[in-house]
């Protein structure tokens, strides 16, 4: 009965779906204020419906209804209630159901504070969110229905990939697909300005929050991933270059050129090409994603179960919703630049800098990633490209990058005086050049010269961004308004991220190791003792538990309990790794096998630096947030009052 | 449960755990020798788990790869030649860094293309942009709340 | 106007190449063996570890080779398609036994037919790098030369038997003969 209560709402929210599209933007066309006026009821109408259908799946979930096929294929009765829930996401259906929900949500908050807009963008907004939220829908009802039953109706169900029964691993779905989705609202905003002819600096403005909103998400989703990578893949690695951790980097990537392009449009009414195509380009990268994942296009670890029938439904979407955006872009966007002029030495240019920079990252990672599958294709081979080879190519733009942000940051607007910048910075490059130089030699040895560049890149960057602040505390500088210390927080935590992933990646020791029990064997400073071994049952699993002490000197720095877990449905062994953890390093033990003679593998690993990673990235969403809370986007608009002409907006004099 | 279902579960299962390598080698008594079967072992993707390295995957196979490479190593052939030996059998799908010449020269020929090709956009904006008349402040302001270092 | 037009075009070349993709098995190893030389080997027979099958016996005919062990389930699967093959007489079958323990492999055998003329028993798998081989069952087809002809992976079938393997006997046969 709940099952099919769930598909019946899903199926009323995707009626009104194609509602909420087609009467607003008609009506935005025709100039019909009744369509127009469709567009919010139709809005909050197709949310409540679909969090109802959600709500019964996950009603599903929770009771163990394993008649329900999704709910069989990924959940299990001695599951925790947390992973039971978090089950519904496990799978291909049900996290496409997540997904739509989440666009959904940020349909409704784009709908609730759309009163300010004028009526027509707001109904092409909406009616766009409406129409990927149609198509989406009807891929869910026709070929990807989590609501289907089983039957026979089996006795349990095939229990969560413990690899996903973890709180991190709950909650990267959610995290980054609300990211994902967000940057649907830029891209409605994007279409429904180039519908009506107008891109203005108040456009930019209305844009600028929400694709910070969902690129904060999104960072802290990735983040979240490559976290939960590191601790309990055990292996020790936080970014693979997986073809699907690629997917979810590339929207970020051009979602923060979108950001800082938006800032030129903003500020100047420039880059407006730009900024269109970039909004474009970050959804269209999030839906590309979301395809390449489920379609069985691309091998990687955690592609759902692919379908090609599937693969050709979602293709066939990303023709519709990206090729019509890249015509209409193709239409409407030539015309909308404007004469006016910046200097060699400006914002504006380091922000062009910016977006060359980060586009290029992206394009060299959308071609590492689909290489293998254009080659393939022609029937040319057929090649692997991984870690080593983004490793090496993704270092090329982002150091540039790095001195970019840094010296842009303290441009002036139009016309900036290239001495006085680096004056400016002249104080902070020496200091950076200076403790990059020692505190790596002393605390870790001798690198490579590219690590000493790294470092003294982070350290010089993190300073940059924390000038003006630091000045202000002094009472020296102007005021900062709320956007501005986001941003050069947000900066800051880039700086932290660069210095982690210079000292890890050159400093971080690992190896495996024969170890008798009682034994100890030495690794960097610390000696790693493996004490004993005892088994102990948990909630849905059995497992082997390690005790480890660490000590440098002499003196005792921690007590680690690796384990080795045989989850009692899926029969999986999986490892569960002991870490201490530390701003300055991580200590981290894994137990691998049984090697007879009372000796066992053990995987250790020192690890510097390593959550500078992760804390430099949420500094970063931090300094996002920080940065949507400026007054300036929440005060009220003056409606504009100006001649519209095709394309570009006059401002009054 | 067809043949091939079931090989798919059982690989599905083997490589979806977050097994370890199972065996221990003898370190190297050159640390060079040792630093380049422990490269080896993270370039050398695993044909069974196919997500993961050999020297991450508890796949048989990457076993028996892994022991190729060290007796290679041990035996002091050069990285070309046991990158060779594997790609003579399992073709280059089989390495993660791809080779410099052949099929993937356009991957490596990337980075600096469209750094240049980036190089070209920029100058001619700028070219354009710096020609342009810079409007005087006081036009293009709503009344902001401080001066002209918004980001 | 034509930098607008760009992205367009860019992203239509793209979905032409997830659209021929989509079709393909982006996991199918293809094997650089195909058109070589088998590898020279040596292995100790199962049913007689004094005697030993090496790459000199499978020249001078047509020949199947097939990989296998008792741990494989699709090799379970496929066996009694072997034993058909087998009794038609049309190719002699040899097989190497993949990192398996001798006994169970043996009573394997016994237990569900020995359709192979010889099986070599590689315990510690190296012969099977040498071939190339990823993922049990795996069938070659090798020519009276010693050629490679033709690598089917996953279980066998008849389907498979008639409509890749017979025709490439078949087309090698007249190919030699003009």
């Amino acid at each position: 009965m709940i099952p099919e209560l769930g598909q019946l709402c899903t199926t009323i929210a995707l009626c009104l779906a194609v509602v909420q599209t087609f009467f607003p933007l008609v009506g935005a066309q025709l100039d019909k204020p009744a369509w127009m006026a469709v567009a919010r009821p139709a809005a909050v109408g197709q949310f409540v419906f679909l969090a109802l259908g959600f709500g019964f799946l996950e009603a599903s979930f929770i009771n163990n209804d394993f008649s329900v096929l999704v709910v069989a294929a990924t959940s299990n009765s001695q599951l925790p209630l947390l992973y039971r829930m978090a089950a519904l996401w496990g799978g291909h259906e049900g996290s496409l159901m997540l997904w739509v929900l989440l666009l959904a949500v940020w349909t409704i908050a784009v709908t609730v504070s759309s009163r300010r807009l004028p009526e027509a963008l707001a109904a092409r907004i909406i009616g766009v969110m409406g129409f990927i939220s149609a198509g989406l829908l009807l891929y869910i009802i026709s070929v990807s229905n989590p609501f289907l039953r089983l039957s026979p109706v089996p006795m349990d169900g095939n229990d969560l990939n413990p690899l996903l029964q973890d709180p991190a691993m709950a909650m990267h779905p959610p995290i980054l697909y609300t990211g994902y989705v967000g940057f649907s609202v830029a891209f409605a905003y994007a279409i429904a300005a180039m519908l009506a002819g107008r891109v203005d600096r108040q456009w930019a403005r209305w844009v600028r929050p929400w694709t910070t909103a969902a690129w904060m998400f999104l960072t802290i989703g990735i983040a979240l991933g490559s976290w939960w990578a590191y601790y309990e893949l055990g292996w020790g690695g936080w970014w693979f270059w997986d073809p699907v951790e690629n997917a979810s980097f590339m929207p970020w990537l051009i979602g923060t050129a979108l950001i800082h392009s938006l800032a030129v449009t903003e500020k100047r009414d420039l880059f407006k090409g730009s900024t269109l195509l970039l909004a474009i380009g970050a959804f269209s990268l999030s839906l590309l994603g979301t395809f390449l994942v489920r379609s069985g296009v691309l091998v990687s670890v955690h592609a759902f179960a692919s379908d090609p029938a599937r693969g050709v439904f979602i293709l066939s979407l990303l023709i519709i919703v990206i090729g019509g955006a890249l015509s209409i872009y193709a239409w409407r966007a030539p015309g909308l630049d404007r004469n006016a002029g910046f200097k060699v030495i400006s914002r504006e240019t380091f922000l062009l800098v910016n977006n060359i920079l980060l586009s290029t990252a992206a394009g060299l990672i959308l071609l590492g990633t689909l290489y293998p599958l254009v080659l393939d294709a022609l029937e040319a081979g057929k090649i692997s490209v991984g870690k080593p080879y983004f490793d090496t190519v993704f270092i090329i733009p982002m150091l540039p990058l790095v001195l970019a942000t840094g010296l842009g940051m303290h441009a002036a607007w139009k016309s900036a005086n290239l001495s006085e910048l680096l004056r400016k910075l002249r104080w902070p490059a020496i200091i950076a050049l200076i403790s990059s130089i020692t505190i790596t030699a002393l605390a870790w040895g001798t690198g490579p010269v590219l690590t000493y560049v790294g470092v003294a890149a982070g350290i010089w960057l993190l300073l940059s961004s924390l000038r003006a602040p630091v000045m202000r505390l002094f009472g020296k500088g102007p005021r900062l308004t709320a956007s501005m210390i986001g941003m050069q927080l947000a900066h800051a935590g880039v700086g932290l991220f660069v210095i982690g992933v210079t000292v890890t990646s050159t400093f971080s020791i690992e190896t495996d190791q024969s170890v008798r029990l009682g034994e100890t064997v030495q690794v960097a400073d610390y000696a790693f003792t493996f004490k004993d071994l005892q088994q102990r049952q948990g909630p849905n699993y059995t497992a082997l538990r390690a005790d480890v002490d660490v000590t440098r000197n002499g003196r005792k720095i921690a007590h680690l309990n690796p384990e080795k877990r045989i989850y009692r449905v899926q029969t999986m062994p999986m490892t569960e790794a002991g870490i201490d953890a530390g701003l300055g390093r991580d200590l981290f033990v894994a137990l691998g096998d049984d090697l007879g003679n009372n000796a066992w593998s053990l995987r250790i690993q020192y690890k510097p630096m390593i959550r500078f990673i992760w804390f430099g990235c949420l500094v970063m969403a931090l300094g996002g947030l920080i940065a949507i809370g400026d007054r300036r986007y929440r005060a009220a608009v003056q409606t504009e009052s100006s001649t519209v002409n095709a394309g570009t907006a006059t401002r009054p004099a | 449960m067809n043949g091939t279902q079931l090989l798919v579960l059982v690989v599905l299962s083997l490589c979806a755990s977050a097994g370890l390598a199972l065996d221990i080698h003898e370190p190297l008594p050159d640390p060079e020798r040792q630093a380049l079967y422990e490269r080896l072992t993270q370039e050398v993707r695993c044909l069974v788990c196919q997500n993961q390295t050999i020297g991450n995957s508890s796949a048989p196979l990457a076993a028996d790869l892994r022991r190729e490479i060290w007796e290679k190593v041990a035996a002091g052939q050069s990285e070309q030649e046991i990158k060779t030996f594997l790609t003579d059998r399992y073709g280059d799908f089989v390495l993660y860094k791809p080779r410099y010449g052949g099929p993937a020269v356009i991957l490596w020929l990337a980075p600096g293309v469209l750094l240049l090709f980036g190089a070209l956009v920029l100058w001619r904006v700028i070219r354009r942009r710096a020609a342009l008349p810079v409007e005087p402040d006081n036009e293009s302001s709503r009344p902001e709340s401080t001066g002209d270092t918004t980001g | 106007m034509n930098r607008f037009i760009v992205p367009i075009i860019g992203f239509a070349i793209l979905v032409i190449f997830l659209l021929i993709e989509l079709n393909r098995d982006p996991t199918f190893v293809p094997s650089p063996l195909i058109g070589k030389q088998i590898p020279a080997f040596s292995l100790p027979r199962l049913e007689d570890p004094d005697q030993t099958l090496s790459d000199a016996d499978l020249r001078g005919k047509f020949s199947v080779v097939n990989v296998w062990a008792t741990w494989c389930s699709g090799c379970r699967q496929e066996h009694p398609v072997l034993n058909r093959i087998a009794a038609q007489g049309q190719v002699p079958l040899y097989s190497l036994n993949w990192k398996d323990e001798a006994e169970r492999a043996k009573s394997w055998l016994q237990q569900f037919g020995d359709p192979y003329v010889a099986t070599g028993f590689d315990g510690d798998g190296r012969v099977a790098i040498d071939w190339g081989v990823y993922g049990a069952p795996e069938t070659f087809l090798i020519a009276p030369d010693g050629t490679i002809l033709f690598r089917h992976i996953s279980p066998m079938t008849m389907d498979i038997w008639e409509n890749e393997f017979l025709p490439r006997i078949a087309a090698a046969r007249s190919g030699a003969a003009k």
